[in-house]
């Protein structure tokens, strides 16, 4: 019986996902409200949850773009927040990279930091499994995470102007970024580029548009890197 | 914001692209073949090398005060990394970041 085997495989992926809903409901809602209240429109906030699906670089894109930095400045720093995906679809190709190229292609635009993280450590702990069975529970781990991304953006969306500013909402990105960042520094490296980005960001904080960030955060990666190199130590 | 309908959907649309081309790279493209060990070594540090960078100006000179240093906000921050680096849990630095925030406002405004 192949197909209640895969069957079961989606709910076994299914469970694995659904705890990540305390914090895609919360995250989502968050964007609605702070991309509203930064002066976006429905469509628009719904364009980048549904368009770009990447939460950090939606909320990256609209603190420059309320800033107005310019677009080239805009795409570059959202786009290195999510560099570190080319990472995950490296590591995940061994698994599913024999999958057809359509697949391939629909699993790519929902490889998000959650499913890449669970369904990673699944094929490792689980190498017999079939690759039927590893696409299918890639499809179960996000079908609790992503649908609720997009809804719980409107949700915030259709709630953010009603938002009154002693809410102090202003500083819901600092603290979500902070609180992604944290639980990351595992290694002397980590923390290393951290403290490189603070530092360069803040002494460069006169350079035009936001650009400094992109300097401080390259710094950071070629620190963070020779850091790793130097001490041996790995993720 | 400042940025007209056509420029606004512009970033979106380039964005989407831009992010499901990375997404797609190696799963799409490039196959089995392996990273070279220095490209991923970089990768792997651009959350802890981008996001701080970010954040910084925003913690230290909030734009709600006028860019003056505030209390509650530092006290914020430094609340949300610490409980965040303690815990590894997103969550509970987010609950500490946030109590720690309303807490201060509510006690000094």
């Amino acid at each position: 019986m192949p197909n209640a085997r895969l069957t079961s495989t989606y709910w076994t992926g299914f469970r694995h996902g659904a705890p990540f809903l305390l914090v895609i409901a919360p995250f989502g809602i968050l964007f609605g409200v702070v991309g509203t209240e930064a002066g976006l429109n429905l469509a628009e906030v719904m364009g980048f949850s549904i368009l770009v699906i990447a939460g950090a670089a939606q909320f990256t894109a609209v603190q420059l773009m309320a800033d107005n930095a310019p677009t080239f400045v805009v795409l570059a720093t959202s786009l290195a927040v999510n560099l570190r995906m080319a990472m995950y679809s490296a590591s995940i190709t061994p698994h599913l990279g024999a999958a057809p190229r359509w697949q391939r292609a629909i699993m790519a635009y929902f490889l998000v930091d959650q499913s890449y993280a669970v369904a990673h450590a699944r094929y490792e702990a689980h190498p017999e499994m079939s690759l039927a069975e590893r696409v299918v529970y890639f499809f179960g781990v996000i079908t609790p995470v992503c649908p609720m991304w997009y809804l719980m953006t409107l949700a915030g969306a259709l709630a953010g102007q009603e938002i009154p500013p002693e809410y102090a909402i202003d500083f819901a990105v600092p603290i979500t970024f902070l609180a992604l960042v944290a639980p990351a520094l595992r290694t002397l490296a980590h923390v290393a580029a951290a403290a490189v980005s603070v530092t360069l960001a803040l002494l460069l904080a006169f350079l035009p548009y936001s650009s400094g960030v992109l300097i401080a955060g390259a710094a950071a990666m070629v620190v963070g890197a020779w850091v790793e190199k130097r001490t041996g130590a790995r993720t | 914001m400042t940025q007209g309908a056509l420029e606004i959907w512009g970033i979106i649309l380039a964005l989407g692209v831009g992010t499901f081309l990375i997404r797609y790279s190696f799963l799409g493209l490039i196959g089995e073949r392996k990273l070279p060990d220095w490209v991923l070594r970089h990768l792997r540090y651009t959350p802890v090398a981008v996001l701080p960078a970010l954040v910084a100006p925003l913690v230290v000179w909030p734009e709600a005060t006028g860019g003056s240093f505030d209390l509650p906000r530092v006290a914020a921050a430094a609340a949300t990394l610490g409980a965040g680096y303690l815990s590894r849990n997103v969550l509970v630095a987010i609950a500490a970041g946030a109590g720690t925030l309303y807490g201060l406002l509510f006690l000094i405004g």
